[in-house]
């Protein structure tokens, strides 16, 4: 049939984008693989400069430091002063890139992306449920990184890092569970606090067998921290109203459940690209601009 | 017509490169270089 060749399904690439950073960022924010054998982590400079991601200096791979570990270190510290350099980083990144580190960067993000893919049923949490829950990251973020850090300070003036010792996944999964595995002395030390630690991470994965990310929606406060900044960051979504036929293929597809019509630089929105990749006529973009929604619609109308 | 600039965008920008630079001068990349170095014994659960 004449025109039948127009419409050739495009070859799907083995690795999508987003797979492709995640792991080429895991890869070369835990570079140091040396220290996964001698359960040794990496002493070098680079540990000055906070990574953007969720990643504990203590994996034995990591090159640098975690933004949340190190927040909580200036502020757990009455020596110190206001943490500018932390929080400019971190803001650097929230401004620059949104959430788009959770998407495409983050590490543990990853691993959560990976358990989902094991072929269980998959649970829809209700909305009754999730839309208060979903709050729960700024509570973390306020009351564990921010509050407690700064004024529960115990009699040697140092307050422990209470979310990195109490609830992160990551640093059990990334630093807690290698460095035991390859350094006996340390193992010996294991107590009943690495038993809740590792429980807390043991709910999290299986949780994510069935749920999309359930870390970065409901706990992660790093997530929580960058989604403050989705709707300002350099690097944005755009849909193309004139495009778009309503089919809500994207929404459907969406693993954070972000209603992209409505809002799709929604604080939730992980800039994962799913949408995209599913919209029949090409209406969803994404890229870095300087310029506003409305602005660039009247730029586009122009050309 | 009149160019609509992130400004919002901008500003954090320009804060957040401020607060890098302050925070660079009072020392505290040592802070966080020496936390890092060290193993946090808090963050892999033996703290």
């Amino acid at each position: 049939m004449p025109g039948m060749h127009r419409n050739r399904v495009k070859k799907k690439p083995r690795l999508s984008f987003q797979r492709t950073m995640q792991l080429l960022a895991a890869i070369l924010f835990n570079g140091y693989v040396i220290g996964f054998g001698k359960g040794k982590i990496f002493t070098g400079g680079s540990k000055a400069f906070c990574v953007p991601v969720l990643n504990c200096y203590s994996c034995p791979g990591a090159l640098g430091a975690c933004p949340i570990g190190s927040l909580q270190a200036v502020l757990g510290d009455r020596r110190s002063g206001f943490p500018f350099y932390v929080l400019g980083t971190l803001m650097l990144f929230g401004v620059v890139l949104g959430r788009a580190v959770c998407g495409l960067l983050c590490p543990f993000g990853l691993v959560q992306d990976l358990l989902h893919k094991i072929p269980v049923k998959k649970v829809k949490v209700p909305t009754l449920i999730d839309r208060p829950a979903r709050y729960g990251k700024y509570v973390v973020l306020l009351v564990l990184v921010v509050l407690l850090p700064a004024f529960a300070a115990t009699e040697t003036g140092l307050a422990p890092p209470y979310f990195c010792k109490y609830l992160c996944p990551a640093g059990t999964l990334g630093g807690g569970i290698p460095l035991l595995l390859a350094n006996p002395g340390l193992r010996q030390a294991a107590g009943v606090l690495f038993g809740w630690k590792t429980l807390v991470l043991a709910v999290i994965l299986i949780a994510s067998m069935f749920i999309h990310r359930p870390f970065c929606k409901y706990l992660c406060p790093l997530g929580a921290f960058y989604a403050l900044f989705n709707r300002f960051s350099f690097y944005q979504m755009h849909l193309d109203r004139d495009k778009c036929v309503n089919c809500k293929k994207c929404e459907q597809t969406c693993p954070m459940d972000v209603e992209i019509t409505r809002q799709i630089n929604s604080p939730e929105c992980i800039r994962c690209g799913k949408c995209k990749n599913v919209c029949p006529t090409g209406a969803i973009f994404s890229g870095f601009t300087c310029h506003t929604a409305k602005e660039r619609e009247a730029r586009s109308g122009e050309s | 017509m009149r160019s609509k600039i992130r400004w919002p965008s901008l500003a954090l920008l320009a804060m957040a490169l401020a607060f890098i630079a302050i925070g660079a001068l009072n020392g505290e990349y040592r802070e966080v270089l020496g936390k890092a170095v060290r193993i946090c014994l808090e963050c892999i659960g033996i703290g």
